[in-house]
């Protein structure tokens, strides 16, 4: 009898002290720290990319938000700092998703950034949406964004479809025909695996309702570095018109054989990694006049800044097409956050979904959970910078066709 | 037409077999199934690229400073990490399972020690990427290099193990460890040796390679991958396997991927690798185990 007394007056404190300390929390005691967590791939096959686009936003980020005091939550009418946890999901995507889950049940982070890559967005996506996280990713493309961004209206796809990116290069292709500066015919490689997957099954359609015949299409497995047979069939093909949806290492690796031998399409597009860093710096001036995805604008003081600042950080450039929108839809993220004006998630998402920002790419208000018209699809190196040469927007630069020819 | 890929399929062999052949020695000989092979290679590359870009010393005279660094590094970890494990084991099949754990270990060291210096990107530099015309098809200089010296490096410690003393002693090593004792070989310090000279080719490749692949800290495994078929293929411990098995290897991706189709060059690599598998198990040069 005494012992049920002692249980149940103890049950009765827990009980009231578990009630009473979140109320407390919520109402008067502002939290010391804002918990942002992230699982990115620091090692593993992800790991170039991740490096690249998404790391050095993140860190610039949360320097620059810390530095400014924190994030300014209203409720408690101060700045509130970040503090950061941080994951290694070894490219992996169950990897990934266990992170994400430690991240949100053991470590209670307040925020999730997101991982890299679009298989690995896509393996998480269920874990954001079931706990209602915002996700805002900016290194995935995959054409099932709309229906996904329909199915989890917590997820945001920045860098969009495959389609459009095909649509605006078929554009391209369909006016220089026009104007007799290439034939009708296409080679095209691809890498076998998600990108090169995707893209080169949007290409083929796109090119064919377009009426260009491609003359060359064949992929290749991931990790090949000899692009001698490759090239040497492209060449044969009489295209005037290369396109490679290709990875870093095999797109240094293809256009290096092109200059090895000397073939000269009209039009080079060549896929991740034509708009790293690293690409004029290997190729210097023969990387005048290749395309990719992406692109910069030639006179935009924000992104020259925000350039600046990465230089400082990282001691290397972003790369010029996903890390200025990554950096973008992070000071969305802030801009929202700090308009609801405390952690309220749903509030937040809502905000993303319907606000207007400003970035550093200019204003963007989102459509279905994607940017619309706010950055460049297409780019191309034009002396010694990836300028944006498609879609057609304020600030594009002409199209330099045919490709300057090799330098030895 | 022919001569194209027949030409870029013998420069892609010679690439493999270079990169295999250091593993032959540490795997074959000194008995080590040195998991962390690839991560040797890339540090080479890493080296190279750090010689070049930093200090601009050319790659070629960067050979002479990584080598037998590299070689006096892999001497230091069979002496200190790997002689525990050597010492304990009580047979050879013990000692290779032994060393696949530990040199598994010695992969997250080492791929986390590159990490750290220089991140996860992507690195590439460019050297002696000129074309060399041969037979009407066209080859880079720096590929050409790396053929070279992968067919005068296999040629010439195929005779060194076959026709000098020192070698022959090294195979008994590879052979028989405990008969090699009953003749007065000191099979320690000969397993050593032959770990060190393992890693120094692997530097050199490391180096060679690194003029025209891209590559970063975490692209160890995959060279790793590629040197164990080879090796296995070839024949564990044979540096002649090595350079044919190489060869059969590049040629036939070249061939498959000019005739048949790019996206099928791994599956004809594995085809003929399960074949080997099927009908040589001791490899092309093995020596069949009692």
């Amino acid at each position: 009898m005494k012992l049920n007394a002692k249980l149940l007056l103890s049950l009765a404190a827990a009980a009231a002290l578990g009630l009473s300390a979140p109320m407390l929390s919520a109402q008067d005691a502002a939290p010391k720290v804002i918990k942002i967590g992230y699982a990115i791939s620091k090692t593993g096959p992800n790991a170039g990319g991740a490096n690249i686009t998404q790391i050095p936003n993140y860190q610039l980020w949360v320097q620059e938000v810390n530095a400014k005091g924190g994030l300014m939550l209203k409720a408690y009418g101060k700045r509130i700092p970040i503090e950061v946890v941080e994951y290694d999901d070894r490219s992996n995507s169950e990897e990934a998703v266990r992170a994400v889950e430690r991240l949100i049940e053991q470590d209670k982070v307040d925020l999730l950034l997101p991982p890299w890559g679009t298989g690995i967005n896509l393996a998480v996506g269920p874990t954001f949406n079931k706990h209602n996280y915002p996700q805002l990713t900016f290194s995935a493309v995959t054409d099932r964004a709309p229906e996904l961004a329909k199915r989890w209206p917590n997820s945001f796809w920045f860098l969009g479809t495959s389609k459009q990116y095909i649509d605006a290069f078929v554009d391209l292709l369909v006016k220089l025909r026009k104007e007799g500066k290439i034939n009708d015919q296409i080679a095209m490689v691809s890498v076998a695996d998600g990108f090169g997957i995707d893209l080169s099954k949007a290409a083929r359609a796109g090119f064919e309702k377009a009426g260009f015949k491609l003359v060359f299409d064949k992929s290749y497995p991931i990790g090949t570095q000899d692009m001698a047979p490759i090239v040497g069939e492209a060449e044969r093909s009489k295209a005037d018109t290369f396109v490679a949806f290709s990875y870093p290492p095999d797109t240094v690796a293809l256009v290096d054989q092109a200059r090895l031998t000397s073939y000269a399409p009209k039009v080079m597009f060549t896929g991740v990694g034509t708009f790293f860093p690293l690409f004029p710096q290997r190729f210097g001036e023969n990387a005048e006049g290749v395309i990719s995805l992406g692109g910069w604008s030639k006179d935009n003081k924000a992104t020259m800044e925000y350039r600046e600042k990465i230089r400082k950080l990282v001691n290397r450039d972003p790369d010029y097409w996903g890390s200025q929108i990554g950096y973008s839809s992070l000071q969305m993220l802030e801009q929202a956050i700090e308009r609801v004006g405390k952690i309220d998630r749903a509030a937040i998402i809502k905000e993303l979904q319907t606000g207007t920002f400003d970035t550093v790419i200019g204003k963007i208000k989102l459509e279905n959970n994607m940017p619309k018209d706010a950055f460049w699809l297409l780019g191309q190196w034009q002396d010694g910078l990836y300028v944006g040469v498609a879609p057609q927007r304020p600030g594009v630069a002409d199209l330099r066709v045919p490709k300057a020819p090799w330098k030895k | 037409m022919f001569t194209e890929p027949l030409l870029s399929g013998i420069t892609l062999g010679g690439i493999y077999a270079l990169i295999a052949m250091g593993l032959t020695l540490q795997y074959g000989v000194a008995r080590i199934m040195n998991l962390s092979y690839g991560e040797s290679l890339v540090a080479a590359c890493f080296a190279a690229l750090w010689l070049f870009t930093a200090v601009s010393v050319n790659p070629l005279i960067g050979l002479l400073v990584i080598v037998p660094l590299a070689a006096l590094i892999n001497w230091l970890v069979y002496q200190v990490l790997l002689m525990p494990l050597v010492k304990r084991a009580p047979s050879r099949d013990a000692l290779e399972v032994d060393s696949i754990l530990a040199t598994f270990g010695l992969l997250f060291v080492a791929q986390g020690v590159m990490l750290a210096i220089f991140g996860g990107n992507y690195f590439s530099y460019s050297f002696l990427a000129i074309p060399v015309k041969i037979f009407g098809a066209t080859v880079s200089a720096s590929r050409l290099l790396a053929l070279g010296f992968a067919v005068v490096i296999g040629l010439a410690l195929y005779l060194g193990l076959t026709r000098t003393r020192a070698g022959t002693a090294i195979r008994a090593v590879a052979v028989d460890p405990v008969s090699a004792l009953l003749v007065a070989i000191d099979v320690r310090a000969t397993a050593a040796f032959a770990y060190a000279l393992g890693g120094a080719l692997v530097a050199a490749g490391g180096v060679l390679v690194s003029m025209f692949l891209t590559f970063n800290a975490s692209l160890g495994v995959v060279f790793t991958m590629k040197a164990l078929i080879v090796v296995i293929m070839g024949g564990v411990g044979n540096l002649l396997g090595c350079l044919i098995a190489g060869m059969i290897l590049g040629l036939t991706e070249t061939f498959v991927a000019t005739y048949v189709d790019p996206g099928l060059t791994l599956a004809a690599t594995y085809i003929i690798f399960i074949l080997v598998l099927l009908l040589r198990p001791q490899g092309l040069f093995g020596a069949r185990r009692s």
